[in-house]
C-alpha cells in the first residue's frame, strides 16, 4: 500500500472536485431557476477558456483586463442562448429540451474546433504557476492551490448573493414558485435570463481555471459529462449538493486510479467509475443526498 | 410527451374498428408503399455504388431509429445510449459469426435478440425513474458499454475490433453492394411491418397510454414496469439488428465508431422526421444522412468566394446537424411528417385551405 500516493491522489481528488462542484452549481442554477438541463454546460466552460486564452494570446492584453472581458462575454453569452434558443420551448416537453441543448454542444463543439483549432494551447506563465509548493510533505502546483482558492471563492459568492441579495431573493422565489413569484412583481423573464448569464460566466471562469492548470483543449468539454454523476449524486436541485456530488465524483475517481493502479490493473477505470456510481445511486435513491423528492399527485 | 396532431383531410371517415386498425389507412397509402418498394427493387441495379451505398446507410439507420422511435415517441422515454446498443450489435453479430460458426445471416437477427436482453437490463432503471433522471442513467450505459467494447477482447476483439464477413446464403455470397441492399432492403420493410402492426395492437396502444398519461394507464390495468422495460427491449433489438447489418456491411467493425454522437444522431433522426411516426423516422434518417453532404457540397462551391470555408468543410458537416435539431425544436417540432401531413391536407382541402 503506497499511502503518499494515495494521499497526492485524495488531494488532486479534492481540488479537482472543486472545480467539478463549481461547475455542477451552474449547472444547478441553471436546473433550479428554468428547469432546462443544459447539455451544454461543458462547452461553456470551453468558450471561456478559449476567449480569455486568445485575448491574452493574439490581442496581447494583460491577463486580469482579459479575464474581465471574458467574464463580460460569457454573460451576454448566457443571455443570447437563453433569449435565442431557450426561450421558445419554455413548456415544451423534457425531450426537446434535453436535445436542444444537446444539439447547442455540438454546435459549439464543432465550431470551437474551427475557430480555435484542434490543439491543446497553454496560458502563458502568469502566476509561476508551474512552480511547485509543498503542503504537508506533498508537492501541489502553485496552479492547483489558486483554483481551489478561487472555487472556495465562487461558492463563498454564490452563498452570499442567493442569502443576502434582492436577485439572489427573486431567484429563489423564482425557482420556489414561478407564478407567485411573478405576482409579487418578480420579472420572471429577467431571473432567466440572469440565472443562465450567471452560470455561463461562472462556467467560464472555471474554463480559465482549467486552462491554466492544465491548458485549454476542446476536450475540457468532458467536464460537461462528470457534472451529470455530481449532480446526480447530490441531488439536481441542490446548490450545496451540487458542491459535495462534486467533490465525491473528483475524489472517488482519484480513489479508482489509485485501487486500479495498485490492485485491479484493469485500465480506465478512472474515466468510468463515476458512471457506475451514476447507476447505483439512481438504482437506490434517485433524488440524490439533498434533492427534493418528486411526489405526484393523481 | 404532447399530442401529436394529425390532420386528417374532410371526407376520411372511418366507419369500423377494422377500418381505423388497418395497416394502410387508405387504399391509396398501401399501394403507394408497395410501389416505392417495387420501384427500389426494379431501379435498384441501375443504380451507381455511390447511390447504393447511400441507400444502404439511410436503411440500415432507418430501422435502429424506428427502435429508438418506439422508446422516445411512442412510449415517452428518452434514450441517450442507442449508438452503444447500435454498436453492441455489430459486435454480437461478428462475435456470433466468427467463435460458433453460424451462419451470418442467422446471426444477424441472434445478435438482434442479444441485443434485447442488455437493453432490458439497462432498462431496468426506467421502471423507477424517468424523463431527466432516465437520460442520465441512459447516458451512463453509454458509456460503460462503450468501455466494455473497448475491454472485453472475448467479445469485441478489444482495440483491434472485429472482423465481419459478408453473409451467404447457399453458396451465393452477398458481397456486392446491390445484392446486400437487397438484403437491407428486406429488413426495412420487415421492420416497418413489425413496427406498424405493433402500433396497432394492445400492446402499441400500451405504450402510448404509458406516454401520455402513465397514472390513467396504469388504473386501466397496463403494467407500466413491464412496458417500459419491454419497450427498452423492442428499441435495443432494432439497434442491434441494424448494428449487425452494418457490421456485415463494413466487414469490420471498430471500437471508435460508436460513441455518444452516434446515439445524438439517431435522436436527431426521429426528433427531425416526426416523434411516433413510422414514416417521419424514415424522412428523418433521410435528412440527417445528406444534411451534411449536401453542406460539404454547398460549402465546397462556396469556397470561391470565402477561401475560408475550404479549411472548415468539416466542422460545416457536424454543425449542420446540430444547428438543424436546434432549428427544428423552436421552427417545426413536429416533425418532417407534420409539414408532409400539412401540404396533403392544403392539397386535398384546395381552395379552403392555405
Amino acid at each position: 500500500m503506497n499511502s503518499e500516493l494515495l494521499l497526492q491522489l485524495l488531494l488532486n481528488g479534492i481540488i479537482v472536485g472543486m472545480l467539478y462542484g463549481v461547475v455542477a452549481m451552474c449547472f444547478v442554477l441553471i436546473y433550479k431557476s428554468t428547469q432546462v438541463v443544459n447539455f451544454a454546460q461543458g462547452e461553456f466552460l470551453v468558450l471561456g477558456g478559449w476567449v480569455c486564452l486568445s485575448l491574452v494570446i493574439q490581442m496581447g492584453l494583460p491577463f486580469f483586463l482579459a479575464f474581465l472581458f471574458t467574464l463580460v462575454f460569457m454573460a451576454i453569452f448566457g443571455i443570447v442562448v437563453q433569449q435565442i434558443i431557450l426561450r421558445p420551448l419554455i413548456g415544451e416537453p423534457i425531450i426537446s429540451v434535453i436535445m436542444v441543448t444537446i444539439g447547442l454542444s455540438i454546435f459549439m463543439q464543432s465550431l470551437m474546433n474551427w475557430v480555435f483549432g484542434n490543439d491543446a494551447k497553454r496560458f502563458p506563465d502568469i502566476f509561476g504557476s508551474l512552480s511547485v509548493i509543498s503542503i504537508g510533505g506533498l508537492n501541489v502546483e502553485t496552479a492547483y492551490v489558486m483554483s481551489l482558492v478561487l472555487s472556495l471563492v465562487i461558492m463563498a459568492v454564490f452563498y452570499f448573493f442567493f442569502r443576502f441579495t434582492r436577485h439572489g431573493l427573486a431567484m429563489r422565489a423564482t425557482a420556489f414558485n414561478q407564478q407567485i413569484a411573478q405576482s409579487l412583481g418578480i420579472s420572471v423573464k429577467q431571473t432567466f435570463a440572469m440565472a443562465w448569464a450567471i452560470s455561463a460566466l461562472v462556467s467560464g471562469v472555471a474554463g480559465v481555471v482549467m486552462g491554466i492548470v492544465s491548458a485549454v483543449s476542446n476536450s475540457l468539454a468532458f467536464v460537461g459529462i462528470k457534472v451529470f454523476p455530481a449532480v446526480i449524486v447530490g441531488g439536481l436541485d441542490s446548490i450545496v449538493g451540487a458542491v459535495v456530488g462534486g467533490l465525491i465524483i473528483g475524489v472517488l475517481e482519484n480513489l479508482a486510479e489509485f485501487i486500479d493502479g495498485e490492485y485491479l490493473h484493469i485500465g480506465n477505470l478512472y474515466t468510468i467509475a463515476p458512471f457506475y456510481v451514476l447507476i447505483i445511486i439512481l438504482m437506490i435513491k434517485p433524488y440524490g443526498l439533498f434533492g427534493t423528492k418528486d411526489i405526484e399527485r393523481i | 410527451m404532447g399530442h401529436v396532431p394529425n390532420p386528417r383531410p374532410a371526407g376520411d371517415f372511418r366507419t369500423s374498428y377494422i377500418g381505423d386498425n388497418a395497416l394502410f389507412k387508405t387504399r391509396f397509402e398501401g399501394k403507394a408503399a408497395l410501389g416505392i418498394v417495387l420501384a427500389l427493387v426494379i431501379a435498384a441495379p441501375f443504380l451507381s455504388n455511390y447511390v447504393l451505398s447511400q441507400l444502404i446507410v439511410i436503411s440500415i439507420y432507418s430501422i435502429a431509429a424506428l427502435g429508438l422511435n418506439i422508446l422516445v415517441g411512442v412510449t415517452g422515454q428518452i434514450s441517450l445510449g442507442h449508438g452503444a446498443f447500435f454498436g453492441f450489435g455489430a459486435f454480437a453479430s461478428a462475435w456470433i459469426v466468427n467463435s460458433f460458426g453460424i451462419p451470418a445471416l442467422i446471426a444477424i437477427p441472434l445478435a438482434g435478440l442479444l441485443t434485447t436482453a442488455v437493453g432490458m437490463i439497462f432498462g431496468v432503471p426506467a421502471a423507477r425513474i424517468k424523463g431527466l433522471y432516465l437520460a442520465i442513467a441512459t447516458l451512463a450505459s453509454q458509456f460503460i458499454l462503450e468501455d466494455f467494447f473497448a475491454r472485453a477482447e472475448w467479445f469485441s476483439g478489444g482495440v483491434y475490433g472485429a472482423l465481419a464477413e459478408r453473409p451467404t446464403f447457399f453458396g451465393f455470397i452477398f458481397d456486392t453492394d446491390l445484392s446486400y441492399f437487397y438484403l437491407v432492403l428486406f429488413w426495412v420493410v420487415a421492420s416497418i411491418v413489425a413496427v406498424t402492426n405493433l402500433l396497432r395492437s394492445r400492446d402499441g396502444r400500451a405504450l402510448v397510454a404509458v406516454r401520455d398519461h402513465y397514472l390513467s394507464a396504469e388504473i386501466m390495468g397496463v403494467n407500466l414496469t413491464k412496458y417500459r422495460i419491454l419497450s427498452f427491449g423492442i428499441s435495443s433489438f432494432f439497434a442491434g439488428l441494424a448494428g449487425a447489418l452494418f457490421a456485415h456491411y463494413l466487414e469490420f467493425v471498430s471500437v471508435e465508431g460508436f460513441t455518444i454522437l452516434l446515439s445524438i444522431q439517431f435522436l436527431a433522426m426521429i426528433i427531425i422526421g416526426g416523434l411516433g411516426s413510422v414514416y417521419g423516422t424514415i424522412l428523418g434518417a433521410i435528412f440527417v444522412l445528406l444534411l451534411p453532404q449536401v453542406m460539404e457540397g454547398a460549402a465546397t462551391s462556396a469556397a470561391g468566394l470565402f477561401p475560408a470555408l475550404e479549411t472548415g468543410k468539416a466542422y460545416i458537416k457536424e454543425m449542420s446537424v446540430g444547428a438543424a435539431i436546434i432549428l427544428f425544436l423552436i421552427f417545426e417540432p413536429e416533425g418532417l411528417i407534420h409539414r408532409w401531413r400539412v401540404i396533403r391536407a392544403s392539397w386535398k382541402l384546395f381552395p379552403f385551405a392555405r
